[in-house]
């Protein structure tokens, strides 16, 4: 039984070989050929020729997560939509009801989300 | 599939309950604060109605619906029925406590009805992915419910750790359930039962690798140690009625859902299963027990007396035979009531500004509000298992199970650690009745209503515990009725 498991053993060994093999390679490699003088503008991040602005670790505004939340639950059901869509004739009334009330509890949410404010920017 | 087939009407109820909580989302938003009370009884003419349809429905056979997808059998019935009452006491006692500190709004109401729905489903699901659904339902609302003060650090920082253990315990029950279906392909509960006992063609090793990590889960939902570190920190950081919510009802859905997983899936490896509830239970008696008597917050001290009680219904669980499962639904539909009435009690002395959750504020209750004193001791007698009271006759019961079943030592051991917990129950009395009180006597939150009701669900820890025969042979009948044995 757990011999089945074998493959995913393997696969995750050539993965991490994969994945750790040439960090190692070239870090290696580096040491022994390359010579190492670090200076300034070496170690400085690039930005397209000109000195970095600021911190990468800036601050998001909240709102930002609060669109990407509402955005990710009402663009999901477009991933069921479709497929309903493609097989409405063989499913018939029973499969255009269901959807309808499954868009109806949707539209609950959106109702609730926009009377509450969500969608206001400021 | 036509609409015949669906034999929707079997979860009226839930149907109902559904449409009802999304009218009453909806409606909320154009009432004022001031107006919040009609939310309020809104929402408990809801609970009637839902219980009204439950006792309605109540068949001795069991019923099927969505294609084998959920159940309606006695247990589930009366489950519901208690989870109902639960919920109706949370809302009720809650109000005062809520009004005071900001959350009476709409979504304290819309949750915890979706909560509830959430242990409906999960008491009636017979099928892995409803179970499922109904818990993610009940655990979502509550991790929002915890943390419904957001501007509190205790409530956001209990929120987080019930989330991400939360998170962590359904990541461990879906994979134990994964390879329970690896092992039968099937995720139907009947299904899996029949092809790992009659048909022996399930794979029995990946079977039990599957347990592990459903007992493992159910152990995470219920609280019981070594799974319990969540517990004392959300009981004590959410606000007060959220943590009667959560100290409640949810403890008759995890009976319900451990019952069909491993009394009706897992049936054919009851031996296997037993030893691991063995070890939790053991292990929650002891920690839950002696941990309580170093605690000066009584949220905190009903949170590890939450987790011994669990020790005890996993006891009666455990015997994995109708008498066990009845004495344990007992136990859950007791300590359901006694909790709640705990908890209104404590929201009850508290007001703006002031807990009442430290245990000195308890001290000389009894000269200054002697009727909730008297109160409190019924709640704390029952607890504690002091004879006449409903929690005597649930381990009473729990325990004669256990004996039946030959292990005298997993009783004895029981008593032994319950005798250790009646000291900090009976502490709470001492402080009452023979402390002097702190300061002058403080008004009583709550309206008329709410203390009618309390003193009601008090009574009736010793109106059951003086006649406990009835409900007893109630439940130990819904058990057979939809139990296959």
């Amino acid at each position: 039984m757990l011999q089945n498991y074998f493959p995913i053993l393997l696969f995750l060994v050539v993965g991490i070989l994969v994945g750790v093999l040439p960090m190692l390679l070239g870090w290696g490699v580096g040491k022994v050929l390359g010579t190492n003088r670090p200076d300034a503008a070496k170690l400085s991040p690039y930005e397209c020729g000109f000195e970095a602005f600021e911190d990468a670790r800036m601050q998001f505004d909240v709102r930002y997560y609060l669109v990407a939340i509402l955005f990710i639950l009402f663009d999901l059901e477009v991933a069921f939509l479709v497929p309903w869509a493609v097989v409405l004739d063989d499913i018939g009334m029973f499969g255009f009801v269901s959807m309808m009330i499954f868009l109806a509890v949707l539209v609950v949410g959106f109702v609730y989300e926009w009377m509450k404010g969500a969608l206001e920017w400021e | 599939m036509t609409w015949t087939s669906l034999n929707a009407w079997v979860a009226a109820p839930e149907i109902f309950l559904f449409c009802a909580t999304c009218a009453i989302l909806l409606l909320d938003l154009f009432v004022s604060d001031a107006k919040r009370g009609f939310t309020h009884w809104l929402s408990l003419a809801v609970l009637v109605v839902t219980g009204a349809l439950l006792v309605r429905g109540y068949h001795a056979a069991p019923q099927y619906a969505f294609s084998h997808m959920f159940v309606a059998d006695p247990l589930a019935t009366l489950a519901k029925v208690g989870m109902v009452v639960g919920v109706a006491l949370v809302l009720i006692y809650g109000r005062s406590y809520a009004a005071d500190r900001g959350i009476f709004k709409g979504e304290l109401y819309s949750l915890a009805l979706f909560s509830l729905l959430g242990m409906m489903v999960m008491a009636s699901a017979i099928n892995l992915l409803t179970l499922y659904v109904g818990l993610e339902l009940l655990s979502l609302s509550l991790y929002a419910l915890v943390a419904l003060r957001r501007d509190s650090v205790e409530s956001t920082e209990a929120a987080m750790k019930y989330f991400v253990l939360g998170a962590l315990a359904s990541g461990m029950l879906l994979y134990g359930m994964s390879m329970l279906y690896g092992a039968t392909a099937s995720l139907n509960v009947l299904e899996i039962s029949q092809r790992l006992m009659v048909e022996q063609s399930g794979n029995p090793l990946l079977a039990t690798f599957g347990l592990v990590f459903v007992v493992t889960g159910i152990a995470f939902k219920l609280g019981a140690v070594p799974f319990h570190m969540w517990v004392p920190d959300v009981y004590q950081g959410a606000p007060t009625p959220i943590t009667q919510l959560i100290g409640s009802a949810p403890k008759l859905a995890a009976f319900a859902f451990t019952i069909r997983l491993l009394a009706q899936a897992m049936e054919g490896f009851t031996p296997e299963w037993r030893s691991m509830l063995v070890v939790l239970a053991v292990l929650s008696l002891a920690i839950g027990n002696l941990t309580a008597i170093a605690q000066t917050n009584i949220k905190r001290m009903f949170a590890y007396s939450t987790i011994s009680h669990m020790g005890f219904l996993l006891l009666g669980i455990l015997v994995g035979n109708v008498v066990g499962y009845s004495a344990a639904f007992f136990y859950a539909v007791t300590y359901m009531l006694t909790a709640a009435a705990g908890f209104g009690v404590v929201m009850l002395l508290a007001r703006q500004g002031f807990e009442a959750d430290r245990l000195d504020d308890y001290k000389g209750l009894a000269r200054t509000h002697p009727w909730f004193a008297g109160m409190l001791l019924l709640v704390m007698f029952s607890m504690a298992g002091v004879p006449v009271f409903v929690g005597f006759f649930a381990k009473l019961a729990v325990l004669k199970a256990v004996v039946d079943l030959g292990m005298v030592w997993l009783a004895v051991f029981a008593v032994a650690m319950s005798l250790i917990g009646a000291f900090y129950y009976l502490r709470v009395v001492k402080l009452m009745y023979f402390d002097e009180p702190e300061g002058a006597a403080a008004p009583l939150s709550g309206c008329m209503f709410t203390r009618v009701v309390l003193s009601l669900n008090c009574l009736a820890l010793l109106g059951i515990g003086l006649f406990p025969n009835d409900l007893l042979l109630l439940l130990t009948n819904a058990v057979e009725f939809s139990l296959p044995i």
